[in-house]
């Protein structure tokens, strides 16, 4: 019989141990299911893992790519890992993301063609702002009237998804688009493009602007009192309010950054690697930054690994697609399945495992 | 605009039909969380009840087998959330949306060889004399057997949680875990079958769409259904009876605004089509108003016996 | 009293670092009333679930009228005639007393005859109840009438009572040692668990002492006297608080028609509070649990805020302020709940010091915690107040309930706050760790600040407050000096006027 015993405090090698165990078995039960599937799941896995970074065939087109999809993966894993270490639950980056996308360009589309420096932070900050109030509707909901965020955050993807196709085929339609849905395509306007900055390494503004904010919020939950209270608004939320926490401007911080930063990371796409805003612009980033953020255990070092690892599922589980003719919801059961291993090895860290010979009391 | 063109005996009708999944799944959600669990997995569970029961039904010619493998399919996918949040103690939020996940995956990755197939449909009841009745018989007695079956689901719920001791016992490890375990219930049992039970009825919903509402396979077809489900169990304050209510309210929204989008009202598409979730949130909110009462105390905690 | 009703033989249990029962062995006979005694961390609950079927002892053996008797559950404990009562965790808020009641019994009757049966036994036994009521609703005292009154429907040959008063005012522990008295004169055994030496030695026939989860010796308490009784319980002689004679300063707090909603469904409403309190004197406020204790000291640390005047500090209204801005002008505060309140339970104690000494301690610039810093002040607390702990950043939960909670009042004793606030300063813990406890809080009246006691333990207040008064469903009597009050007065405090029609019990 196997018990469980609380640990005195979390296990802090385990802690780390967890996701590298869980990414193991991901990949032992994922290629028992590409067997099932009838690809050979050495293959499998080596296309996904291997082949992007290191085959001479691929690497080339495929590395660039891993920034690419990193970029906003991790921007707004770290958004949303604010809120989750809170105990405030927003699983609507994806509305965020796409809302951000759609006012950044808006505001790039309308001074088109209009040439000049200032246009492309302006676009960054409309799409920030988009995100943020996007946001702000779960969050002041559940200030004011207690509303529950979890429902109402993903409700409102449903909505921004509307929202995006009506714009797509109305507003922002590109007029000289000879009547197909779909905006301009912004990496044709100077101004409102976000480029690649150096050549053959994918990295663009989205990926520095990622990287800033991985290192921002490091400082911010290991030295700022604020992330302080973000913690101990999670772990203990009657000990928070007791040290002077206040709940509502919490949830608000918390809901409004990571808003903000799926605005942004949505502005960054559709003015760099997807161009223009179209009715399926939305590829699903915000739903699995939320695995991004629980692989990375919350934490922004290690949410900037797990958002390259799931960047290279991404590019791997394509070419898997092309190579092996792989089907691409495989890679999606993938990640849904890391985080469900993810969270099935996490009892180690915080309970030993007996194993002892007579039954427990009761279970 | 044409609104004559919207006839209200056939708009009741089909808001039965469209209500049916959602009081399938929040009928099993309402349980789940009675007993103190919070399965942020509806969604995914619907959706590969959806697709398990119409590739059961596609390949065995018998939508009935569908049906009941579909219950099987996202029990199973609950078991696994049971076991994650009872036995490992899981995160019920994260794990929760783990499985929603996870079944969406797994949905498109079964239903490739699926999309544009037709299957077989559920027959209507015949309920002889009943169905002649004009304009009622139309409206409420010319359904299929899984539309009764989850009126019966709602009876059958209230009663057990009402009158019988397995309710009791429900109700009160959902209200506290520790007492019902100081009292020697067997809190994770009692709750493990609440949630296999939860899955099978998500599964039912799903497969209730893929097999009568469409009837076909559509990647992503729940599209939100399982999360208005959970939507609807606050809505309903944890009772059987509201959770009726909510569901064909939400049913002649849906069907309404179909209907007008048909009729082409003067309404922007985008707005229509995102009326059935912006109409979620403003109930939320008014419930949010009124003061959230009925939730079971223990709701999402986990459970431990320590000793 | 004939023979021997239960008898235990050499129960040991041992969870991992500590062994909770050592090779216990007694016997309890039938129609006695049995006290088990000990400290908190003796081994008493350990020892009462075996009984009741809620864990397994690892060795040792028990005998019920002679026959083996080992319960795997305890609905084989129940089945048996063992009953329990228990001190917390066993009744359902949102349910009926009636449904409360069916899920304590293995066949319960129909709910109209339940209800019945109720009303019967209730009366019996001078417990009035009403089947009907939500236990949401019902003051500590009748929601121990619940429990009793679904063990005695089943006609339990053994009723296990854990601290059985700790939620009573003086006059409902009168009414129920009636009602204990004469189920024992029925023939039922009462095991009746209690660290209380006073009310053991007028209940109890035999007493069975544990120390350290061990047998120490069985008594008969009425021919011991109380001094013998704590000295075998505790194992040394105890050192009493020095005696105060403080001469109070100004007025530092002042609270005027105080009053605010209750939190929650089950919470209770502070109505019209007043008083003052002056600067180097113990107010002890007594009271049952769930009379708006909770309420009161988050009115006061700051967690809920009222209207700006109704708490005035040194004349300056801070009714409207949260617990930082009253932290940093000297009102400081502990609750009564360590874990997940006070504390919290998976941070290091360092983090745990930060959390209310940011602002007086200086750990803070520009935004930046100062965490070395906010490490020195938790090894000072754990240095100056002897908290038991590998270091500083050891988890909360780690630690034992005295010694998380000798952390959690020194953290507040020494960042010199000019009104300290505490609410059950002893609850849960050991004698050593509640005696320097209480000390603290002497010596730090000494030194002139002003302290507010809430506790449920009278004896607790009785030795440490100059004045005392009492809430009641969230009205605060007004104080009366502590010297000269008789136990009486105090039940009268306590517990109002409501409550009492309960006397009537039939002999």
């Amino acid at each position: 019989m196997i018990a469980l015993e609380k640990r005195p405090q979390p296990s802090q090698a385990w802690t780390w141990a967890t996701p590298v165990l869980a990414v193991l078995l991901t990949m032992l039960v994922g290629g028992l299911m590409f067997a099932a599937l009838g690809t050979p799941p050495v293959e499998a896995i080596r296309t996904i893992f291997w082949d992007p970074l290191f085959n001479p065939q691929f690497a080339s087109y495929s590395r660039p790519q891993l920034l690419v999809k990193a970029g906003p993966l991790i921007l707004i894993a770290i958004g949303l890992s604010l809120g989750f270490r809170a105990g405030i639950w927003n699983i609507g980056a994806e509305g965020q993301y796409i809302m951000g996308a759609v006012c950044g360009a808006a505001v790039g589309l309308a001074f088109y063609p209009a040439e000049s420096v200032l246009i492309f932070p302006l676009m960054v900050v409309a799409g920030a702002l988009g995100g943020w109030a996007w946001a702000m509707i779960p969050g002041l909901l559940k200030v004011k009237f207690g509303t529950n965020e979890i429902l109402v955050s993903l409700m409102l993807v449903y909505v921004a998804e509307s929202v995006l196709a009506s714009v797509s085929s109305g507003l922002l339609k590109n007029p000289d688009g000879m009547g197909f849905p779909g905006s301009r395509n912004l990496k044709q306007y100077p101004s409102g493009a976000n480029p690649e900055l150096i050549a053959g390494t994918g990295m663009h503004w989205g990926v520095v602007a990622a990287f800033i904010v991985v290192i921002l919020a490091y400082v911010l939950l290991t030295r700022h009192v604020l992330g302080f209270h973000i913690k101990l608004s999670g772990a203990a939320p009657r000990a928070a309010r007791f040290a002077g926490v206040n709940p509502a401007r919490m949830i608000l911080f918390c809901l409004g950054t990571a808003g903000a930063l799926a605005g942004m990371a949505g502005l960054f796409e559709v003015s760099g690697p997807a161009g223009q805003i179209t009715i399926d612009f939305n590829s699903g980033y915000g739903f699995t930054a939320i695995i991004v953020a629980f692989l990375g255990r919350l934490h922004p070092v290690g949410i900037l690994l797990a958002g390259l690892l799931m960047a290279l599922t991404y590019i791997g589980g394509e070419l898997a697609q092309l190579m092996l003719g792989l089907p691409g919801a495989a890679i999606q059961l993938f990640q849904g399945m890391l985080l469900f291993f993810l969270l099935a090895t996490d009892v180690l860290t915080n309970y030993r495992v007996r194993l002892s010979n007579k039954a427990k009391g009761t279970v | 605009m044409d609104l004559t063109s919207i006839n209200p005996v056939l708009l009741i009708a089909s808001l039965m039909v469209s209500a049916t999944p959602i009081l399938l799944a929040a009928m099993g959600e309402m349980v789940v969380e009675k007993s103190g669990v919070l399965n942020l997995g509806v969604e995914g569970m619907m959706i590969t009840g959806a697709i398990t029961g119409f590739a059961i039904a596609v390949n065995t010619g018998s939508p009935a087998l569908g049906f009941i493998a579909a219950a099987a399919g996202a029990a199973m996918l609950a078991l696994a959330f049971g076991i994650l949040t009872q036995f490992l103690l899981s995160n019920q939020v994260a794990t929760g949306l783990g499985l929603t996940l996870v079944g969406l995956g797994l949905s498109s990755l079964i239903g490739k060889p699926y999309e544009g197939i037709k299957s077989p449909t559920l027959p209507r009841l015949d309920l002889g004399p009943l169905s002649d009745i004009p304009v009622l018989g139309r409206m409420l007695f010319s359904h299929d057997i899984m539309v009764y079956f989850s009126l019966a689901l709602v009876a059958a719920v209230w009663a057990v949680l009402k009158f019988t001791r397995a309710g009791l016992v429900l109700r009160a490890v959902g209200e506290s875990h520790d007492a019902a375990h100081a009292l020697g219930y067997k809190v994770v049992r009692v709750r493990l079958l609440a949630i296999l039970f939860g899955g099978a009825c998500a599964g039912l919903g799903g497969a209730y769409l893929s097999l009568v509402r469409v009837p076909q396979w559509t990647e992503g077809m729940t599209a939100g259904a399982g999360w208005i489900a959970l939507a609807i169990v606050v809505f309903a304050s944890w009772r059987a009876g509201r959770v009726l209510v909510g569901a064909y309210l939400f049913g002649g929204i849906t069907v309404l605004q179909l209907n007008l989008q048909a009729a082409g009202a003067q309404v922007p598409v985008a707005l229509l089509s995102a009326s059935p979730y912006l109409i979620t949130i403003l109930v939320l909110v008014i419930i949010s108003v009124r003061g959230v009462h009925g939730a079971p105390a223990s709701l999402g905690r986990p459970f431990h016996a320590s000793h | 009293m004939t023979g021997t009703l239960l008898s235990l033989s050499g129960l040991t249990k041992a969870y991992p670092g500590v062994v909770a029962n050592d090779d216990i062995s007694f016997d309890i006979r039938e129609g006695e009333v049995h006290a088990l005694l000990g400290e908190n961390g003796a081994g008493k609950s350990t020892l009462v679930k075996m009984i009741y079927g809620l864990v397994k002892p690892d060795s040792g053996t028990m005998t019920l009228r002679g026959a083996p008797y080992a319960p795997a559950e305890p609905r084989a404990a129940r089945a048996s005639g063992v009953a329990m009562v228990f001190q917390h965790f066993s009744l359902f808020d949102a349910l009926s007393v009636a449904e409360n009641i069916a899920l304590g019994m293995e066949d319960p009757p129909k709910p109209r005859d339940l209800a019945r049966q109720i009303r019967e036994v209730s009366e019996t036994y001078g417990l009035p109840l009403d089947p009907y009521r939500t236990v949401g609703t019902l003051s500590a005292g009748e929601r121990q009438r619940v429990e009793i009154i679904r063990c005695l429907l089943q006609n339990p040959k053994l009723l296990i009572m854990d601290e059985p008063t700790s939620v009573l005012t003086p006059q409902e522990v009168e009414i129920l040692f009636t009602t204990l008295r004469k189920l024992a004169a029925e023939g039922t055994a009462i095991l009746y668990i209690s660290h209380k030496l006073e009310e053991i030695r007028t209940l109890c026939d035999h007493a069975t002492i544990l120390r350290l989860g061990q047998k120490v010796a069985t008594c008969t308490p009425a021919e011991t006297t109380a001094r013998e009784l704590a000295e075998m319980m505790v194992g040394a002689s105890l050192k009493a608080p020095e005696a105060h004679g403080r001469t109070p300063g100004d007025v530092v707090l002042e609270i005027r028609d105080l009053s605010l909603p209750a939190p929650g469904d089950f919470g209770t409403a502070l109505r019209r509070i007043s008083m003052a309190l002056r600067a180097g004197e113990i107010l002890g406020i007594g009271g049952v649990a769930g009379n708006g204790q909770d309420e009161l000291l988050a009115a006061l640390s700051g967690e809920r805020r009222s209207a700006p005047d109704a708490i005035l500090f040194k004349g300056q209204p801070l009714g409207h302020l949260g617990p930082g801005a009253r932290r940093r002008l000297g009102l400081l505060a502990a609750p009564e709940e360590r874990l997940g309140h006070a504390a919290a339970p998976d941070m290091s104690l360092t983090e745990n010091a930060a959390l209310t000494a940011m602002g007086r301690k200086g750990l803070v610039r520009n935004g930046l915690v100062g965490w070395g810093r906010a490490e020195d002040f938790a090894r000072e607390v754990i240095a100056a107040f002897d908290v038991r702990t590998p270091g500083a950043d050891t988890a909360a939960r780690a630690l034992s309930g005295g010694n998380l909670q000798k952390f959690v009042i020194g953290r507040e004793v020494m960042q010199a706050p000019e009104v300290l606030v505490v609410n059950q300063p002893t609850w849960g813990v050991d004698a050593a760790a509640a005696a320097a406890i209480r000390q603290a809080l002497i010596d730090l009246a000494a030194k002139g600040c002003a302290v507010i006691a809430i506790s449920q333990d009278l004896d607790e207040l009785m030795e440490i407050a100059d004045r005392f008064a009492a809430l009641n469903e969230g009205r605060l009597t007004a104080s009366k000096p502590m010297a000269g009050l008789t136990l009486d007065q105090i039940g009268m405090m306590m517990g109002g006027a409501h409550d009492m029609e309960a006397a009537h019990v039939e002999t």
